[in-house]
C-alpha cells in the first residue's frame, strides 16, 4: 500500500491555539485517483486540506509527500511543492482586477519565461478544457458563480500539476451544473492520470467521483476505503453517519418545498 | 479583580505579539521588492493609482491651503509691520510642514484605504491563498510594488502640493493684500533653504512608508484574528488602518521635525 | 489602448512632480548641480557678535556670498565665507561685522581694496573690524556722562 501513496498521513494532530481539531489522522492518498474527504460542516476536513497545501504547518513526521516529510520543508522546497500542485479554491478565487485569460496566465508569467501569445495559447486550451474558451477576455464578474468555479480549476491546471485538491466543487451550485463539474474531474484523472484529492459535504456527488473516501467527523478518522464499501459498512457509527446526512438532505428538500407552497394544513383551517 | 489583570497582561501581551507581526511582515515587505516577479508594469500601475489619480485632491487642499495660510498669516504679520514675509511665511510653513502631511492624509485616505480594502477583500476571498498555493510571493507580487510606488509617488505630489500652495498664497497675498509681487516671490526665494526642501522630502517618504506598511498589513491580516473573513471584517480592517496611519504620520512628523531642526 | 492611458497619465504624473521638485531644489533652495559657483575665503575676529550661518556677505551694499561656518581658532572667530566666482577679492580688502539697522541682524560687509593682487581661494582677509558693540556705547553714553558731571545724588 504504502508505496503506491503519493501522500502519506501518520498520525496527524492540528491544534488551533489551545483547541484540536483533528486526532491523530492516519490514512494514504493513492496516486493517479480520486479521492474524496467527506464529512459535515466543521468537521475539520478544511483544516486537513491546509495541511495537504502547506498552508498550514504540519509537524514533522506527520505529512509524507511523494517521500518526503512535508514537516520540515523551508521556504524553497515549500515553493517546489506548490509548483507540483494546483488547487481549486470554494469560489475559485479569481483576482478581479484581470480578466478570465489574465487570471490563467498568473502562475505561467511568473514561473516560465514563455511568450505572451504561448501563454495566451496555453490560457486558452486550459480554459477550453474547463468548457469556458470563449470566455477568456471576461472578467470575473461577469461569469456565474459556477463559471468563475471551473476558471478557476483552470487556472490551478495552468502549470500541469502532478496533484489538483479541489475544495468543495459542488457547494453553491445547482444539482446540475455540480454533476457537470463531477464529471470535469473524472475526465481529469481518466485523461491526465492526475492524483485528485476532492474535500466536500455532499454524499451524492462523493460516491459518484470517488476511487477512495475518507470519513471524517469532529476531526476524527470515521472511516476509509472504497465506497461501496463505506456504504456497505456494518460500523455503527458510519451507518448513523450515513444516515444522519440522507435525513439532513431529506430534511433540506422537504423544509423547502413546505416554504414554496406553504403549510396545506393551515390553509384549510 | 485578578481577572482583570489577567486581561490587561492579555492585552498587552497580544498587543506586543502584533508589534512582532507587523515587523516580520515589515521584513517581508522589504523582501518583496528584490524577489521576482518583475516589477515595472506593476508599479506603473500603482504609480497611476497613488499619484496620478492624486492630483486634483492634493491641487484642490494645497491651493485652499496656501490660500488660508496667506490670510492667516496676513494678519498675524501686519501686527509686527512686517507684512513683506508673507511669502516666506507661506513657503516655509508649507515646504517644511504642511505639505507632506496634508499630502500623506489626503493620499492615506483616499489610497491607502483602497489598498487596505482591495487586499482585505483578496484576503477574504481566498485569492491570497491561492497566490501562496502557486508558490508566488504575495509580498513580492502585490505588495511590493504599491511601496515602491508610494515612495515614488508621494514626494512628487508633496512638491507638487508645495508649489501650489505657494502660488495661492500669492494669489491672497498680491491679488487680495495688494502686497508687490516682486517683494512676495523674493521673500519666498530669500527664506527657503535646501535643508527646508530636504526635510520636506524625508517626510514624505517616511509617511509613504508608515502608510502602506499599515494599510496592507491591515488588509493582509483581515479576519485572521477574529477568524472571521466576511465583509465586515473588511470594514473594521479598513477603518482602522486609515485611523492608525494617520496618527502614525503626525507623530512621525514631530519626529522628523525634531531631529532635522 | 489601455496601455497607452496608463502610460500617458502616469508620464504627465511624473513630469509635473520632477518639475516641482526641480523648482523647490534648485530655485528655492538654491542646490548646486554642476560644482560650487563659489569659493571660500577666511577672515578671523576678534569677535562677531551675534553674526549667525548663512548670513550675507556683502560689498558696496551687493550681496556677494554667504558665512558658511564659524570656529573657534585661537581664541579668535575663524570664519569661512562662501563668495561668488565672479566677485574678486583683492589682497587688502576690509571685512567688517555689520548690522542692519540699529538691532538689526548682523552681515558681513567687505569695502574694497587697491590693491592688484587678488585673495586666492582658501586664502584670508587680513583686515578685519568686529562688529561695534551697541550695547557698551549706550552703557558709555549713559554713565559716561555721569562721571564726567561728578557724584550721583
Amino acid at each position: 500500500m504504502a508505496d503506491s501513496c503519493m501522500i502519506d498521513i501518520r498520525g496527524l494532530d492540528s491544534y488551533y491555539g489551545d483547541r484540536q481539531v483533528l486526532f491523530n489522522i492516519r490514512f494514504g492518498i493513492p496516486r493517479n485517483q480520486i479521492t474524496v474527504i467527506m464529512g459535515m460542516s466543521g468537521c475539520g476536513k478544511t483544516t486537513l486540506l491546509r495541511h495537504l497545501i502547506g498552508l498550514k504547518r504540519s509537524p514533522p513526521g506527520q505529512l509524507i509527500v511523494d517521500e518526503e516529510d512535508l514537516g520540515t520543508f523551508d521556504e524553497v522546497k515549500m515553493n517546489g511543492f506548490r509548483r507540483r500542485i494546483g488547487v481549486m479554491f470554494q469560489s475559485g478565487a479569481l483576482f478581479n482586477s484581470m480578466t478570465v485569460g489574465e487570471n490563467i496566465a498568473v502562475p505561467l508569467k511568473v514561473h516560465t519565461r514563455l511568450s505572451k501569445s504561448t501563454i495566451r495559447i496555453i490560457a486558452t486550451i486550459k480554459l477550453h478544457q474547463v468548457g469556458l474558451s470563449e470566455f477568456i477576455d471576461y472578467m470575473p464578474s461577469q461569469l456565474s458563480g459556477g463559471m468563475q468555479k471551473r476558471a478557476g480549476l483552470a487556472r490551478s491546471l495552468a502549470m500541469d500539476p502532478e496533484i489538483l485538491f479541489v475544495d468543495e466543487p459542488s457547494s453553491g451550485l445547482d444539482p446540475i451544473t455540480a454533476a457537470g463539474l463531477d464529471n470535469l474531474i473524472l475526465e481529469l484523472k481518466d485523461t491526465f492520470g492526475m492524483t485528485i484529492i476532492v474535500v466536500t459535504h455532499e454524499l451524492e456527488s462523493a460516491f459518484h467521483i470517488a476511487d477512495q473516501m475518507i470519513v471524517l467527523d469532529e476531526g476524527r478518522l470515521l472511516s476509509a476505503g472504497a465506497p461501496q464499501d463505506i456504504q456497505a459498512s456494518r460500523d455503527v457509527r458510519v451507518v448513523q453517519f450515513l444516515k444522519r446526512q440522507a435525513d439532513q438532505k431529506q430534511e433540506d428538500n422537504e423544509a423547502y418545498v413546505k416554504r414554496l407552497v406553504g403549510d396545506r394544513s393551515k390553509r384549510m383551517q | 479583580m485578578l481577572h482583570h489583570i489577567r486581561l490587561i497582561g492579555a492585552i498587552a501581551l497580544d498587543g506586543v505579539g502584533s508589534l512582532g507581526r507587523m515587523g516580520i511582515y515589515f521584513s517581508h515587505m522589504l523582501r518583496g521588492i528584490i524577489r521576482p516577479p518583475g516589477k515595472f508594469w506593476p508599479v506603473v500601475k500603482q504609480v497611476e493609482f497613488v499619484g496620478a489619480k492624486s492630483v486634483f485632491v492634493i491641487g484642490f487642499t494645497a491651493l485652499t491651503t496656501g490660500m488660508v495660510l496667506a490670510l492667516q498669516g496676513h494678519y498675524t504679520l501686519s501686527k509686527f509691520g512686517s507684512e513683506s514675509l508673507l511669502g516666506a511665511a507661506v513657503a516655509l510653513s508649507l515646504i517644511r510642514e504642511l505639505g507632506p502631511v496634508l499630502t500623506g492624509l489626503m493620499v492615506t485616505g483616499r489610497a491607502g484605504s483602497a489598498m487596505c480594502a482591495e487586499i482585505g477583500i483578496m484576503r477574504i476571498d481566498e485569492q491570497i491563498d491561492a497566490l501562496e498555493c502557486m508558490a508566488i510571493d504575495p509580498h513580492a507580487y502585490l505588495i511590493a510594488p504599491k511601496l515602491i510606488a508610494a515612495l515614488i509617488a508621494l514626494p512628487l505630489l508633496t512638491a507638487y502640493c508645495d508649489v501650489v500652495g505657494i502660488f495661492g498664497g500669492y494669489l491672497v497675498g498680491v491679488g487680495l493684500f495688494g502686497i508687490n509681487p516682486g517683494v512676495y516671490m523674493d521673500s519666498v526665494q530669500r527664506s527657503v533653504e535646501w535643508q527646508d526642501v530636504y526635510m520636506g522630502i524625508v517626510k514624505s517618504l517616511s509617511f509613504a512608508i508608515l502608510m502602506i506598511w499599515i494599510c496592507t498589513y491591515k488588509g493582509y491580516y483581515t479576519g485572521v484574528d477574529e477568524g472571521n473573513f466576511g465583509p465586515e471584517q473588511v470594514s473594521h480592517a479598513t477603518t482602522k488602518a486609515v485611523v492608525l496611519s494617520s496618527i502614525c504620520i503626525l507623530l512621525c512628523d514631530y519626529v522628523v521635525t525634531s531631529i532635522m531642526t | 489602448m489601455e496601455r497607452k492611458g496608463l502610460e500617458l497619465s502616469v508620464g504627465l504624473f511624473l513630469l509635473l512632480g520632477l518639475a516641482c521638485l526641480a523648482y523647490l531644489s534648485f530655485n528655492l533652495g538654491k542646490v548646486e548641480l554642476l560644482g560650487s559657483s563659489y569659493y571660500d575665503v577666511y577672515a578671523n575676529f576678534s569677535t562677531i557678535g551675534t553674526l549667525r550661518i548663512r548670513a550675507p556677505v556683502t560689498m558696496a551694499g551687493v550681496e556677494i556670498g554667504k558665512v558658511k561656518d564659524v570656529q573657534l581658532v585661537n581664541d579668535e572667530a575663524h570664519v569661512t565665507l562662501e563668495i561668488h566666482k565672479e566677485v574678486s577679492l583683492s589682497e587688502d580688502v576690509i571685512a567688517s561685522v555689520k548690522t542692519s539697522g540699529i538691532i538689526g541682524e548682523k552681515y558681513v560687509s567687505i569695502s574694497p581694496g587697491a590693491s592688484e593682487e587678488f585673495i586666492e581661494p582658501g586664502g584670508t582677509i587680513r583686515d578685519t573690524q568686529p562688529p561695534l558693540d551697541v550695547e557698551n556705547l549706550l552703557g558709555k553714553f549713559v554713565f559716561g556722562d555721569m562721571e564726567k558731571s561728578g557724584d550721583i545724588e
